[in-house]
């Protein structure tokens, strides 16, 4: 789905022109450079086909199967059956929609705006760039054992809660209180992650053509109205597409809860499926069970994909 | 606004140099940069300094601007305790590897299916393009098993390089932005060549490659990056610790290690992917923003 907006990737590549000049013609000469053209292709099909379609098959094989004392056998739906059994289950359901939720509000709205601003400046622009963007180059697991040592520090020596105290609001435990865990975890990744985002909606803005914006003005548009008359409406394939992305990733929430709140958290209150496949998968054993969570996984995302599509077709 | 050569955005630039648009330009201006400094410069620093205060200081409130008593043996600590010189020599020699198996078979994939076209070639870009839209969580559980046990040749990679090179040649975002750049080389240098009598390989590597040094640039940069970014792959596949990576060393530290030291190997260990951006930086939001979309 991501593709259709991709240009190049739909587009038919017409025959490629004749060579000129007296060369070899006709069944040889084609079965000749069909070959030197699967040559060049072999060593990266041969990666696609060891590291990600036989894997893909292989995970809803192994959802259907069980592995005992090297033993394989068919079991049917028994391993989804003890996955959804798991209270873990819906729980880390419910926490991974609340992140996705919560990343939607702050990370998709902030990034937008921040870049509808940076793209107003005529100055200090490359410095304000780079700014955002640095945060993404970091490892992942080292900001966020900046996070969760420093900033998230439920004392009131660590740095938000200093913060928060200089200015004469109540402080909070953070990692250590369920109320807080997701919306820290959001912070975080927000904080680590948006800049992607912001330069992707930055080359966006830059191709809205400045008539119209000349155009709304003239008619009375106020900026407010410009933006939501102008800037989203040419923006929205791109709007359209990051939200998409974003839901994708943020499903996958994994390494903030590892190391923020060391897997679970507080009374739970971290744990996502992500986390559930890893733990299923290499620390009870249970590999047929995480290959069944990750099936479940696609099966929902395919799910958002589907209305993902749907909606975007019925505004074209 | 005649004189203006920028396009127009959301705020005409005449509106932004009178009286009052002007002052409210400058004062913005300035607020932005000083949040934005703060934001996401002001952490970075907190980290840095912060690892150089001493294990009271840290716990002291409010917390210091500036370390009174610099301990550098934090970051001497971290060097030594968590053998930081051997995770960091791991992680760059996955990442040039990584470079050179993205280049070599990325390449002349792309290369074949914009150039050489074979049959079938459009099937398996479609077939490689679907892969983006598999979630890399999905697939854990089944490469992990498929990497311990290879199929047909039933070797192990486990804590071998290659677990973590081959599968990151199977990247259809990294073909998909070679074989783009690619297409928009004239085919007429192609059968120039062809007519010169070049071999394929060696039009691709006369005439094709040192044209598309830009996105070889990007495509190589990524590659680093996604090596020195990623952390569950290397922690499931580089079990043994003469084998791990800087991120996932640190991580498996990071229980019995005080907090500041644990700190001071995250700052140590963001120092290189730090230098690569401030480098590259033009290369690499060029990359970001060209390669994935344009309306």
């Amino acid at each position: 789905m991501t593709l259709t907006t991709l240009p190049g990737a739909t587009r038919k590549p017409g025959r490629p022109p004749a060579p000129p000049g007296p060369l070899p013609t006709g069944l040889g000469r084609k079965v000749r450079d069909n070959l030197t053209g699967h040559a060049f292709l072999i060593g990266a099909v041969l990666c696609f086909v060891v590291f990600s379609w036989y894997p893909m098959i292989r995970g809803v094989v192994m959802s259907f199967q069980r592995t005992r004392r090297g033993e394989t056998t068919w079991v049917g739906w028994d391993n989804y059956a003890r996955i959804i059994d798991d209270p873990s289950f819906w729980t880390a359901w419910k926490n991974t929609f609340y992140f996705t939720v919560l990343a939607l509000v702050l990370g998709y709205a902030v990034p937008f705006f921040v870049a509808i601003l940076l793209n107003e400046f005529r100055h200090a622009k490359g410095y304000l760039r780079i700014l955002v963007y640095l945060p993404v180059m970091l490892p992942p697991a080292s900001a966020l054992f900046l996070f969760k040592y420093y900033a998230y520090d439920p004392s009131e020596a660590g740095l938000f809660n200093a913060i928060l105290k200089a200015l004469h609001l109540p402080t909070s435990q953070w990692m250590q209180s369920p109320e807080m865990t997701m919306p820290a975890m959001v912070i975080a990744s927000t904080w680590m992650n948006m800049g992607s985002a912001v330069l992707i909606y930055l080359a966006a803005l830059q191709n809205i053509p400045g008539e119209l914006y000349e155009a709304a003005e003239l008619d009375g548009a106020g900026i407010w109205r410009r933006i939501r008359h102008v800037t989203i409406p040419q923006t929205r394939l791109i709007l359209a597409l990051l939200a998409m992305l974003q839901i994708v990733a943020t499903m996958q929430l994994f390494i903030e809860p590892l190391i923020l709140a060391n897997g679970a958290g507080a009374q739970d209150s971290a744990t996502s499926v992500a986390y559930l496949i890893y733990q299923h998968g290499f620390f009870q054993n249970d590999l047929n069970g995480a290959a069944a969570l990750g099936v479940i996984m696609l099966v929902v995302l395919a799910g958002f994909s589907a209305v993902y599509v749907r909606l975007t077709a019925k505004q074209d | 606004m005649a004189q203006d050569s920028g396009t127009r955005t959301l705020i005409s630039h005449a509106q932004l140099r009178r009286g009052r648009g002007k002052v409210i330009y400058w004062t913005l201006l300035a607020v932005v940069v000083v949040v934005f400094t703060l934001v996401f410069l002001g952490p970075l620093y907190w980290m840095v300094t912060g690892a150089l205060k001493s294990g009271q200081e840290i716990a002291q409130t409010p917390p210091t601007l500036f370390p009174k008593d610099p301990q550098p043996q934090n970051y001497v600590d971290a060097w030594h305790n968590l053998d930081l010189a051997k995770l960091l020599f791991n992680t760059f020699y996955y990442a040039a590897g990584a470079v050179a198996f993205q280049l070599v078979f990325d390449t002349a994939a792309a290369y074949s299916l914009s150039k050489l076209r074979p049959v079938f070639g459009n099937a398996i870009l479609g077939l490689m393009l679907t892969t983006l839209m598999i979630p890399a969580m999905v697939l854990i559980v089944p490469q992990y098993v498929t990497v311990i046990d290879l199929p047909i040749l039933h070797l192990n990679l486990l804590d071998s390089p290659f677990a973590i090179w081959l599968p990151l040649v199977a990247n259809a975002f990294n073909i998909f932005l070679l074989k783009r750049f690619f297409d928009s080389i004239p085919e007429d240098l192609m059968a120039a060549a062809l007519m010169d009598g070049a071999t394929p390989l060696r039009t691709l590597w006369s005439i094709i490659l040192p044209m598309s040094r830009p996105i070889l640039g990007v495509v190589s940069i990524f590659a680093v990056t996604a090596v020195w970014k990623d952390f569950l792959w290397p922690k499931l596949v580089m079990p043994h610790p003469e084998t791990r990576t800087v991120s996932v060393g640190i991580y498996a530290f990071s229980g019995g290690t005080p907090m500041n030291v644990v700190v001071a190997a995250s700052v140590i260990a963001a120092i290189p992917t730090v230098i690569v951006f401030l480098i590259f930086q033009r290369n690499i939001m060029s990359g970001l923003t060209t390669g994935s979309l344009k309306g």
